[in-house]
C-alpha cells in the first residue's frame, strides 16, 4: 500500500528540516506560500542551504495539501501563523491533525485594554479558533534546526491532549537519530518553547559583552524560574518546564551560535540596534516579538519576570546592554526556588 | 408590585411536536422494557469485560465491589433500599468463595472454566443493578402526575395570591407567571423533531426535577428520561412522580465500577433508543450556590459513545445516523428551600467531596408538602433559560440540526470520529472530546445565568463585609457575630450601583442574562432584591433595619446566595481598604 502524504505548510528552514526528517518516513508535501520559493525548490531540489529529500513534493496549493494529507505540520512565523491557518482552514475536515512547530504568542489587537491571557493565544488556540480542526498538537524541544540538517542526534517532544496525535507524531518523525517523546501537557509545553527564546536573547547578550559561563549558568537557572512563573500564569504546569521541552530546549538555545535569538542578543550587545539587526536578518527572531508580549502579561498578572523586563527595555527603550546587566545584579533575591 | 412583566409571547401555549403518546420514544422504550434491560446488561457486562479480560482482574473487580456493597449497607442504609440486599451480597460473597476455593489447577480449560463463573456470578449482579436502575414508565401515571403537578401548583398561587373567596379557583395566575421560560424555545422543539435531545441544566434544588419536567411538557416536547437520586424515591409522593415521569434511578452510594458502567449503559442505550434524555452534569446540587464550575463528565460522555455508535451502525445500515443535540439549561432562583443545608455541606466538605456521605434532607413527604406550599403561597419567581443548542463537539448548529464552524460553514460531526477515512473508537480521544463539551456547556451557563436582583444584593452585601475584614479568611469572616453587621444604606446602594452597571455591561457584551426586574430604578431593585433573598428561610440572609440601614441574620446563606454571582470579576470592585493598590517593582 502507498503510504499517505504528510504535509508541512511552512519552507522556513525549520519547516524543511522537519519535512526531511518526515520525508525518511513518509512522502511529505512541503507548502510554500511565495511561488518563486516552490520554483526554487523544484529546480534546485534545495530550499536555501538546505537540500530536499527526494521524497518531498514542494506545492503551492493549500487545497491539494489538505486533501492528500491527513496529518498536516503548520511550522510558520507566529506572526504569520493566523492567516496561513485562516487560509488551510476552508479545506480543512474534523479528522485532520495538526502538529505545529511554532514557538510564539498571537494577540488579539482589537481590544484596547491592557494584554491578559484573554486576547493572547498560542498557536493550538489559534488552529482551534480558526477551524474546525481539534486533534491538535505541537512540536518542542531542543530543535535547532542546522544540527538535525546535518542528521546529528536529537530529540523532539510531541505534546498534545490526544494519545493518538502524539502516537501518530511519533511514528512519522522517530528515526535512528532523532527521538520523540510525548507529553500530555499541550499549553505547557507550548509555554516552554516560546518563553525560552526570550532567555536565548539575553544569553546571547551575555555573549556580547564577554562574558563566561558563570553568568551564563545564573542566566539559565534564574531564566527558568522566571519561566515556571510566568509559564504558571498563563496556564501551564511546573512539570512541563523541566522535561526536554523545557530546560532541554533553554539550554540548547541558550548555548546555540545557530539561534536566531542568541545572534540577536549578541548584536544588541555589540551595540547594534534592534532595527539594524531585523533589516539584516532573513527570519524574524521569535523571541522578540515575545519579550513585548510576555512584559505585558508578566504586568498584567504581578509576575515578577526581570529578566523579561530588563530586555523588554533594552529592545524597545533604548537601554544599554551593560547597564541592564548591572540593575540585574542587584536584584535583591531572597529565595533561590520558591515554587516547588 | 409586579414582579416580572409578563410576556404573553413566551406563555402562548405550544403543540405537542408529536400527535400521540404511542410516538413517544419512552413510550415505545417502557413497551420494549426486557429487550432494553437486556440490551443494557450485554452492553456493560462488554465494556467490563473489556477491563478485566481474565478471571484474575474480573475476581478481584468482584471481590471490591462486593466489601464496597457491604459496607454501604452497614454505614448508610435507605429505606428504599430492598428487603433482600443482605442475602443477595451474602449469596454473592458465597459464590466468590466458593470459586476460589475450588479453583486449584491452573490449566488452561480449568481457567476458562472459572473465567465463565465469575462471568456469571459478574451477570448477576449486572442485572440486579439494570433493574434496579430502569424503572417503568406509564402514560397513564403521567398524565396524571402532570396534571396534578400543574393543578396543585395552580391552585397554591391563586390562592394567596387572588384574595377573596373565590380565590381558590382562579385562573388568574398560572404557573407560566411564576416561572420564565426564555431563551432558544423554537430550536429545542425544532431539533427534537430531527435528532436526539440531551438537556443538561445547572442543579441547584431538589425541585429542579419536578421543574424541568413540567417545562418539557409545557414546551409541548414529549417526557425526557432522566437519572434521579434514589434518595427522592424514599418519598412515596416523589417516587409516585418520579416513576411515572420516566426517571431511572441513580444511586450515589454506590461509586463501584460494575454499577457506574451499568448506569452508562442504561443511559448510553437510552439514548441510542432516541430516548430524549436530561442530566444534572454538575453531578448533585451545587452545594455553595455557584453555577456549575465543572462537570462530571460520567453521563455526558455515554452521549458521546451513544452518537459513534449511531455512526457506526448507520454506516452498516446505509439509513441516516440519529444526531444527538446538547442543550444546557440554566435555572434561576430567589430561593433554594435546602440552602441553609447545602452550604453548611460546603463548607464542611470543601474540595474533598469524595468524604462525603449522602444525606437525605426531605425525609417526609409532609416536609416536601410544606415547602412547596411555601414555595408557591410567596411571590418569588422562577427562570429556566435555554441555551443555545450544540453537537456533541460544542459546535453551534442550525435549525436543521447541521453543525457549523466559526465561520458559518457547514461540519460533518461524523467526520470527528474517523481515523484514516473509518470510524474508530478510541476511547482516550473520546474523552478528551467529553471535556471540551463541558467546558462549552459551562461557557453556556455562564453566559445564560440571569441575574436577579437577590443574587446581586446578596453579592453586593457580602463583598461589602468582607471588604471590612481584609484580614479574615472565609471561616473566621463567617463566624463574625452577625448583629455587628450593619451596612450603611447609601454605601450598600453606591456599590449596589457600581455592580448593577457592570452586569449591564457584561449583559450587553453577551456575557451573562439579566432578569428585567433588575432594570428598575436603583431603589426598587434593590428592595426587590431585599424582599426576595433566602425568602423563606426562617432567618433571612438580608433586612432593612428601623434605621433603614441594611443588616443580615444568616452570613452562611448569604455567603450562599453571594456565590452565584462567582465568576464575573465583580469581585474587583471591592479592594480590601488601606492596601497598597500596586506592588511596586523592586
Amino acid at each position: 500500500m502507498n503510504k499517505p502524504y504528510i504535509g508541512v505548510v511552512g519552507a522556513g528552514s525549520f519547516g524543511t528540516v522537519i519535512a526531511n526528517i518526515l520525508a525518511e518516513n513518509n512522502p511529505v508535501l512541503l507548502y510554500a506560500r511565495r511561488s518563486e520559493v516552490v520554483d526554487e525548490m523544484l529546480s534546485l531540489r534545495k530550499r536555501g542551504e538546505y537540500k530536499l529529500h527526494h521524497n518531498i513534493q514542494p506545492t503551492n496549493d493549500l487545497k491539494q495539501v489538505a486533501e492528500q494529507c491527513q496529518v498536516i505540520f503548520p511550522i510558520v512565523s507566529s506572526a504569520g501563523f493566523r492567516a496561513s491557518i485562516a487560509d488551510l482552514s476552508p479545506f480543512l475536515k474534523p479528522y485532520h491533525i495538526l502538529i505545529h512547530g511554532t514557538k510564539g504568542l498571537d494577540i488579539d489587537y482589537k481590544s484596547s485594554q491592557a494584554l491578559n491571557r484573554e486576547n493572547v493565544r498560542t498557536m493550538s488556540e489559534v488552529i482551534k479558533e480558526e477551524s474546525v480542526v481539534v486533534r491538535v498538537g505541537c512540536l518542542a524541544g531542543p530543535n535547532l534546526a542546522k544540527e538535525l540538517a546535518e542528521e546529528q542526534p536529537g530529540a523532539t517532544v510531541v505534546a498534545s491532549h490526544f494519545d493518538e496525535v502524539i502516537e501518530i507524531g511519533q511514528k512519522l518523525l522517530r528515526n535512528p537519530r532523532f527521538q520523540v517523546y510525548g507529553n500530555n501537557d499541550l499549553i505547557g509545553i507550548e509555554l516552554c518553547g516560546i518563553l525560552k527564546n526570550i532567555i536565548a536573547i539575553a544569553s546571547g547578550a551575555l555573549s556580547g559583552l564577554g562574558l563566561g559561563e558563570n553568568s551564563r549558568a545564573l542566566l539559565i537557572s534564574r531564566g527558568i524560574v522566571e519561566m515556571i512563573y510566568l509559564g504558571k500564569a498563563l496556564g501551564g504546569n511546573i512539570e512541563a518546564f523541566i522535561g526536554l521541552a523545557g530546560v532541554g530546549d533553554l539550554v540548547a538555545t541558550c548555548f546555540s551560535k545557530h539561534s536566531r535569538n542568541y545572534t540577536v542578543g549578541y548584536r544588541l550587545a555589540q551595540g547594534e540596534t534592534l532595527t539594524e539587526i531585523m533589516e539584516t536578518m532573513e527570519e524574524l527572531a521569535e523571541g522578540v516579538n515575545t519579550t513585548k508580549i510576555v512584559k505585558q502579561l508578566a504586568d498584567y498578572y504581578q509576575v515578577g519576570a526581570p529578566i523579561t523586563r530588563m530586555l523588554y527595555k533594552i529592545l524597545f527603550e533604548d537601554l544599554a546592554v551593560e547597564k541592564a546587566l548591572d540593575s540585574l545584579m542587584k536584584i535583591p533575591f531572597t529565595e533561590d526556588v520558591g515554587f516547588m | 408590585m409586579k414582579l416580572f412583566s409578563r410576556n404573553k409571547r413566551t406563555i402562548s401555549g405550544y403543540q405537542p411536536i408529536l400527535p400521540t403518546r404511542k410516538h413517544w420514544p419512552v413510550v415505545q422504550l417502557s413497551q420494549q422494557q426486557d429487550k432494553f434491560v437486556d440490551e443494557v446488561i450485554m452492553s456493560s457486562m462488554e465494556r467490563l469485560l473489556a477491563e478485566a479480560p481474565n478471571a484474575y482482574q474480573l475476581i478481584d473487580e468482584l471481590e471490591t465491589t462486593l466489601y464496597r456493597e457491604r459496607l454501604r449497607i452497614r454505614q448508610n442504609p435507605w429505606a428504599v433500599d430492598p428487603e433482600d440486599e443482605e442475602t443477595f451480597w451474602k449469596n454473592i460473597k458465597k459464590q466468590l468463595v466458593e470459586l476460589s476455593t475450588h479453583h486449584t489447577s491452573s490449566d488452561e480449560a480449568s481457567l476458562a472454566a472459572h473465567f465463565e463463573q465469575a462471568k456469571a456470578i459478574l451477570k448477576e449482579i449486572v442485572s440486579r443493578y439494570a433493574h434496579e436502575i430502569s424503572s417503568t414508565f406509564k402514560p397513564s401515571s403521567y398524565r396524571v402526575a402532570r396534571s396534578l403537578v400543574t393543578f396543585g401548583f395552580a391552585r397554591l398561587l391563586n390562592a394567596s395570591r387572588v384574595k377573596g373567596f373565590r380565590s381558590f379557583y382562579s385562573n388568574q395566575y398560572s404557573l407560566r407567571d411564576k416561572i420564565n421560560i426564555i431563551g432558544e424555545v423554537e430550536q429545542l422543539r425544532e431539533l427534537a423533531q430531527k435528532g436526539t435531545i440531551v438537556m443538561v441544566p445547572t442543579h441547584f434544588s431538589n425541585l429542579d426535577s419536578i421543574l424541568i419536567g413540567w417545562v418539557i411538557h409545557e414546551l409541548g416536547l414529549p417526557p425526557f428520561i432522566y437519572g434521579a437520586g434514589l434518595n427522592l424515591f424514599n418519598i412515596k409522593v416523589l417516587a409516585y412522580f418520579m416513576n411515572s415521569l420516566g426517571a431511572y434511578k441513580v444511586d450515589r452510594r454506590k461509586k463501584n465500577k460494575v454499577y457506574i458502567e451499568t448506569l452508562k449503559a442504561y443511559s448510553r442505550q437510552a439514548i441510542r433508543w432516541g430516548c430524549h434524555s436530561l442530566f444534572f452534569p454538575g453531578g448533585t446540587r451545587s452545594r455553595s450556590g455557584k453555577v456549575e464550575d465543572k462537570l462530571k463528565l460520567g453521563l455526558l460522555g455515554t452521549a458521546m459513545e451513544a452518537q459513534r455508535l449511531n455512526y457506526e451502525e448507520s454506516a452498516k445500515s446505509g439509513e441516516e445516523a440519529e444526531k444527538i443535540f446538547v442543550v444546557p439549561v440554566v435555572l434561576n432562583y430567589h430561593f433554594v428551600l435546602e440552602a441553609p443545608s447545602l452550604i453548611r455541606d460546603y463548607l464542611r466538605i470543601e474540595g474533598q467531596e469524595r468524604y462525603y456521605v449522602e444525606t437525605d434532607e426531605y425525609s417526609t413527604s409532609s416536609k416536601i408538602i410544606r415547602f412547596l406550599f411555601q414555595f408557591f403561597t410567596e411571590g418569588s419567581d422562577i427562570s429556566v433559560s435555554f441555551g443555545k443548542a450544540m453537537d456533541l463537539m460544542g459546535n453551534p448548529v442550525d435549525k436543521d440540526g447541521r453543525s457549523l464552524d466559526k465561520h458559518g460553514r457547514v461540519i460533518s460531526m461524523r467526520e470527528y470520529f474517523y481515523s484514516n477515512g473509518k470510524i474508530r473508537r478510541d476511547t482516550q480521544r473520546e474523552s478528551e472530546y467529553t471535556r471540551m463539551l463541558g467546558e462549552a456547556i459551562l461557557k453556556s451557563y455562564h453566559i445564560n445565568n440571569r441575574v436577579f436582583s437577590s443574587h446581586l444584593v446578596a453579592f453586593t452585601a457580602f463583598q461589602m463585609i468582607k471588604q471590612k475584614y481584609p484580614y479574615l479568611d472565609l471561616y473566621n469572616l463567617l463566624r463574625i457575630p452577625e448583629d455587628e453587621q450593619v451596612l450603611d444604606y447609601d454605601n450598600f446602594r453606591t456599590a449596589f450601583n457600581t455592580l448593577r452597571e457592570e452586569v449591564f455591561r457584561l449583559h450587553k457584551a453577551g456575557k451573562v442574562d439579566i432578569a428585567p426586574h433588575l432594570t428598575q430604578q436603583i431603589d426598587q431593585a434593590i428592595t426587590h432584591g431585599l424582599d426576595n433573598v433566602g425568602l423563606y428561610h426562617s432567618k433571612r440572609p438580608l433586612l432593612k433595619n428601623k434605621e433603614g440601614n441594611i443588616i443580615t441574620h444568616d452570613l452562611n446563606t448569604l455567603f450562599y446566595y453571594h456565590n452565584r454571582m462567582e465568576g464575573y470579576g465583580l469581585e474587583r470592585f471591592f479592594k480590601p481598604q488601606n492596601q497598597k493598590s500596586q506592588i511596586s517593582e523592586k
